[in-house]
């Protein structure tokens, strides 16, 4: 770990100033200490956003609900309105790390963490993520956890979070300040990038940018689910997960919603795949179809090939799971 | 007085069975259980002298090559760095279980991707943990490094005398009615203790102590002597508590030499403790194995014929290869026999003893070619083993000097509700999941090592016992404080017993599931000795007295033991050696696996449901430690059926998964229920104590019982460990389901 500066914000305008000079933003900590004593990253300097008043959850105007970028995933997945209205919310942060770093990790943090790929984690490593322009040694290396959607020849990484891969199903958004006083909202699908030639980029996100929060809007269906497949039955990042929600209206399908996670730089959502579903009656050949269409643009690294029949059988699972009366 | 004995032969008396205190065998806590759920028992970082500086290993970065040098200056200038050591008497590779003398030295020559090559001192541990990562090596990579068995160019070894062969059994093959020809391969492990390697050296003049995570100190002193070129006399090894070993810590690793090095150069203690990415690229590994099993059978499903051909892999020069087939020789019948053993030499981090080492994957990939075997034949499984059970050694024809593999197997059948398994595979469901029941057979040799204990009783009736023996999770303390406690007459809280410190008499160390019996037999020799010399102050003969409650009891007298001792303490040491027993008779220990499995139908997911092990070990010294080792055994299989498998890197070797969150050990939420008995046994071949070891063998084909109830569950055979959900999926697929 090297030297770095330390300072408390007391307020907004601290943070986002502070940060704005260069400082990096600490919240838990969950990820971002790890990758400090690894020095996998080196901040010089670090802002504490804890004493900011970010941690509430809030009913927002015509239905949803404003979580605050400091609500713990603790807190957020035990919240009763969490719990009733968005109860795949709440399965995906219980299916995420462990019950001490959720109680640590924060909404915001959570949105932010970095990749798994071993080969960012070892600074011996070419990495473009780490060190840009280095090159991807996970390429033509170990690739069990790798992308199938959306990679470049930069970088074949995925997204760790379970959280972010619901809200983007959820349709949830990303409040953020800037340090000229503006606020923006953005969906999670124009908040992430794709790694493109510049994987070291990962949202949009620009120095002095403060994510104050993130916005739920009402619930779009009552049938939702959470399912997270991974190496074993605890502690481990999803190798697939499918994140649905959707109603069954007059026997057919409405406003389905399904985001992936463990397959791309970004929660992967299709929209192909959606407008294939919606209004139609559910039918196993219907989701088989679906499930076709997914992962008929798979790019697979070799060690990831398996996650296509995963994704693929497990989309139909889910589907089967949100439509059985 | 020193009391000696060597195994040649049975042991006549059963003289635990005299004894009058009841406390061997029972369930008692470990003495030493209320200070490590406290945190106050001293781990090797939790003694830090004052004024003491941090050492931090640094890694290269290269499959193979030279070290030409490092960019010291540059490191030496960042704040509260001391020292950046290269020096020739630094281990490349930890050294190999009981090597007593220095493993291969010099860090300049580069064997694997993640060598400790240098060490950077300061005064914080992350000032030195930085100064390690910022350290600029100079590297001569050489060409043609080979970092995997397969790879093209790889040098492989065929050592004669570790192949054997007697029958014909390409004709046994021919003839049989039912046959198993298959290859199956299991992937590196880790031995992922829970508590990393770390030493803390400081000298005193001339005298080194060491206070490390050691499992074998009396070999470790020797081996650090030897790599320092000093006399063993000056070096002390101080180890009371060790987090677990698992075969990691059998051996001087590299940061004991590099700790006493930079202590002495700098005139301070150092500290050097490594990271778990360290501990998992510069320790050691279980290596991969490659077997090739053949099962020769005949209409009844008794073998005719068994071959077991392995290929391990360990660096050029390492003298450790994988003992894969170690019991295939005699866990079952079949007078046609091939065994084989290959070594591929590459670069990669040193091979060396896990858990069980041999039988841990051997006897797992025969238990799942035996279950293939048994449904080729439609016999039930735990009845084809029952069919195989020899009568005698079927290699070396020597008879056993306990075998309980049948009771262990219809015991376990029984009380696992086995009749209920169906047969035919894929039959039973429970919503998304496919359940299914599956066994195996454990066996692991069984060793005795030499060591010595010393017991003294004090003239006010509590005794201490010493040794330099450790207790690494294991339960030595307990035990060594219930067998002198027990011979002694005394209660538990009157004996103490002290371990992990080379100033003590040396035991055997911990390793090969042979500590209990080893120092046990050392500490019960000299009990023996003190018991005599109580019957001559008391006037008795050995027979004649009892030891019980701190009082001495012949014929209508019962007098306390203070009183007998009139002031005087009695010290006496034993002494325990392996001799002529091992070749009269075969050792070994026994049991059986039941394991239920629901494997998910979407996914491929296996959750292990319930698991059954039956256990004989002779006698059982502890009840409660002895069961807590079968469960972490079978937790391992567990591991080592579904997730446990370190990735090398193809192009360059180093390990990629090198922590706990992609290295994917069991968490509880992947160990179900499992239930451990201990089956009623005494083996007068191994010691006097009759018991044997137990401490690995609850690994020691636990996995095979879980593949094998994934193939009950779903039909779907996985040769290739760990079970992982897509080798399943592959299956599942294939099957159109």
């Amino acid at each position: 770990m090297r030297p770095f500066e330390f300072t408390r914000a007391e307020s907004a305008a601290d943070a986002m100033r502070l940060a704005g000079d260069g400082a990096t933003i600490i919240a838990g900590g969950t990820n971002l200490l790890d990758l400090m004593k690894l020095e996998v990253m080196a901040p010089q300097a670090l802002v504490d956003i804890n004493r900011l008043d970010l941690g509430d959850i809030d009913e927002a105007e015509g239905g949803g609900l404003r979580i605050g970028a400091l609500v713990r995933n603790s807190d957020l997945a035990a919240d009763r309105r969490v719990r009733d209205a968005y109860p795949m919310l709440a399965e995906a942060l219980l299916a995420g790390a462990s019950g001490q770093l959720r109680n640590k990790a924060t909404t915001g943090g959570n949105l932010l963490q970095r990749t798994r790929c071993y080969y960012y984690y070892d600074t011996a490593m070419p990495c473009n993520k780490r060190e840009p322009g280095s090159g991807c040694q996970a390429i033509g290396g170990i690739t069990r956890l790798h992308a199938l959607f959306g990679a470049s020849e930069h970088c074949i990484a995925t997204h760790p979070s379970d959280m972010a891969v619901a809200l983007r199903a959820l349709d949830a958004r990303v409040e953020i300040q800037s340090q000229d006083g503006v606020t923006r909202m953005l969906p999670l699908g124009d908040f992430y990038r794709l790694p493109g030639d510049t994987p070291h980029i990962e949202t949009v996100l620009v120095p002095g940018d403060l994510i104050t929060a993130v916005l739920l809007p009402a619930p779009a269906g009552a049938r939702q689910t959470y399912r997270k497949v991974r190496d074993r039955a605890s502690y481990a990042f999803a190798l697939v997960s499918v994140a649905g929600v959707l109603d069954v209206e007059d026997g057919r399908i409405v406003r389905p919603a399904l985001a992936f996670g463990g397959v791309g730089h970004m929660p992967w959502r299709n929209p192909e795949v959606e407008a294939l579903l919606e209004g139609e009656a559910p039918s196993v050949d219907l989701f088989a179809e679906a499930a076709a269409r997914l992962v008929a643009e798979a790019e697979p690294q070799g060690g990831n090939a398996f996650k296509i029949p995963l994704l693929r059988r497990t989309l139909q699972a889910v589907l089967r799971e949100l439509t059985e009366a | 007085m020193t009391v000696h004995i060597r195994m040649d032969d049975r042991v006549e008396a059963d003289r635990l069975e005299d004894m009058a205190q009841g406390v061997v065998g029972k369930p008692l806590d470990r003495p030493d259980g209320a200070r490590k759920a406290s945190g106050t028992a001293a781990y090797a970082m939790d003694s830090l002298p004052d004024g003491a500086c941090f050492g931090v290993l640094a890694r290269a970065t290269i499959a193979a090559g030279r070290l030409e040098g490092v960019d010291a200056a540059a490191v030496e200038a960042l704040p509260g760095v001391r020292a950046v050591i290269v020096d020739e008497r630094m281990l490349r590779n930890p050294a190999q279980g009981m090597a007593g003398k220095a493993p291969v030295q010099d860090p300049h020559e580069i064997a694997y991707f993640g060598q400790p090559v240098a060490l950077v001192v300061a005064e914080s541990f992350e000032q030195a943990r930085h100064g390690a990562i910022a350290l600029v090596l100079r590297l001569e990579a050489r060409a043609g490094a080979v970092v995997g068995p397969d790879d093209a160019g790889v040098e492989i070894e065929t050592p004669e005398k570790k192949q054997q062969s007697s029958g014909d059994l390409d004709a046994a093959m021919r003839e049989a009615v039912f046959g198993v020809d298959q290859t199956y391969t299991t992937p590196v492990h880790a031995s992922a203790a829970m508590e990393p390697h770390a030493s803390i050296a400081q000298w005193d003049e001339d005298r080194l102590t060491l206070r490390g995570s050691y499992q074998m100190l009396r070999f470790n002193r020797a081996e650090l002597a030897d790599a320092l070129g000093i006399d063993e006399k000056n070096v002390r090894i101080l180890a009371p508590f060790v987090g677990g070993g698992f075969g990691s810590k059998l051996g001087i690793a590299p940061e004991a030499v590099a700790a006493a090095i930079a202590a002495q150069r700098l005139g301070v203690p150092v500290a050097v403790p490594m990271s778990r990415q360290q501990v998992f690229e510069g320790v050691m590994r279980r290596s991969e194995t490659t077997q090739r099993i053949r099962l020769a059978a005949g209409a009844d499903g008794r073998l005719t014929g068994i071959g077991h051909e392995a290929l391990v892999s360990n660096l050029p020069g390492e003298k450790f290869s994988e003992p894969v087939t170690q019991a295939t020789p005699f866990l079952y019948r079949g007078e046609n026999r091939v065994i084989g053993h290959r070594i591929a030499r590459v670069n990669r981090t040193c091979a060396g003893s896990v858990r069980a080492p041999g039988e841990a994957v051997g006897v797992t990939m025969l238990e799942i070619a035996m279950d293939e075997l048994a449904a080729a034949a439609g016999i039930d499984p735990v009845e084809l083993r029952l069919r195989n059970i020899p009568d005698e050694d079927p290699t070396q024809q020597i008879p056993f000097s306990s075998h309980k593999l049948a009771e262990a197997l219809r015991s376990g059948a029984d009380r696992f509700g086995w009749d209920r398994r169906r047969t035919e595979p894929g039959q039973v469901r429970d919503g998304e999941w496919l359940v299914g029941m599956g066994m195996a057979s454990a066996v692991r040799v069984n060793m005795l090592v030499e060591a010595k204990a010393r017991v003294s009783l004090s003239s006010d009736g509590h005794a201490l016992v010493e040794t330099d023996m450790t207790d690494i999770g294991t339960g030595t303390y307990a035990i060594l404080t219930q067998i002198a406690a027990e011979m002694l007459g005394l209660p538990m809280d009157r004996v103490e017993t002290r371990l992990g410190d080379t100033d003590l008499p040396p035991g055997s160390g911990s390793g090969g599931s042979f500590g209990a019996a080893s120092n046990g037999t050392a500490v019960f020799m000299a009990c023996e000795e003190i018991r005599r010399m109580i019957c001559e102050r008391f006037g008795c003969e050995a027979h004649d007295l009892t030891l019980k409650d701190g009082r001495a009891i012949a014929g209508n007298r019962s007098v306390p033991l203070a009183e007998i001792l009139g002031g005087e303490d009695l010290v006496a040491e034993g002494h325990a050696e392996p001799g002529d027993a091992e070749d009269k008779v075969r050792q070994a220990t026994y049991g059986s696996y039941f394991a239920e499995v629901g494997v998910n139908a979407v996914t491929g997911e296996t959750r292990v449901r319930r698991m059954l092990g039956v256990f004989a070990a002779g006698r059982i010294l502890n009840a409660k430690t002895a069961r807590s080792q079968c469960l972490g055994g079978m937790t391992f299989g567990i591991g080592m059926a579904l997730t446990e498998e370190i990735f090398h890197d193809p192009r360059d070797g180093h390990i990629v998964n090198r922590d706990f969150a992609e290295y994917h050990l069991p968490v509880n939420a992947d160990v179900p229920q499992i239930d451990v008995v201990l089956l009623e046994e005494r083996d007068a071949w191994a010691n006097p104590l009759q018991a044997k070891g137990i401490g690995e063998l609850g690994i020691c084909g636990a996995a095979a019982a879980v593949v094998n109830a994934i193939h009950n569950a779903t039909g779907v055979r996985v040769r290739d460990l760990p079970a992982t959900l897509d080798k399943v999926l592959e299956g599942l697929e294939r099957q159109g389901g």
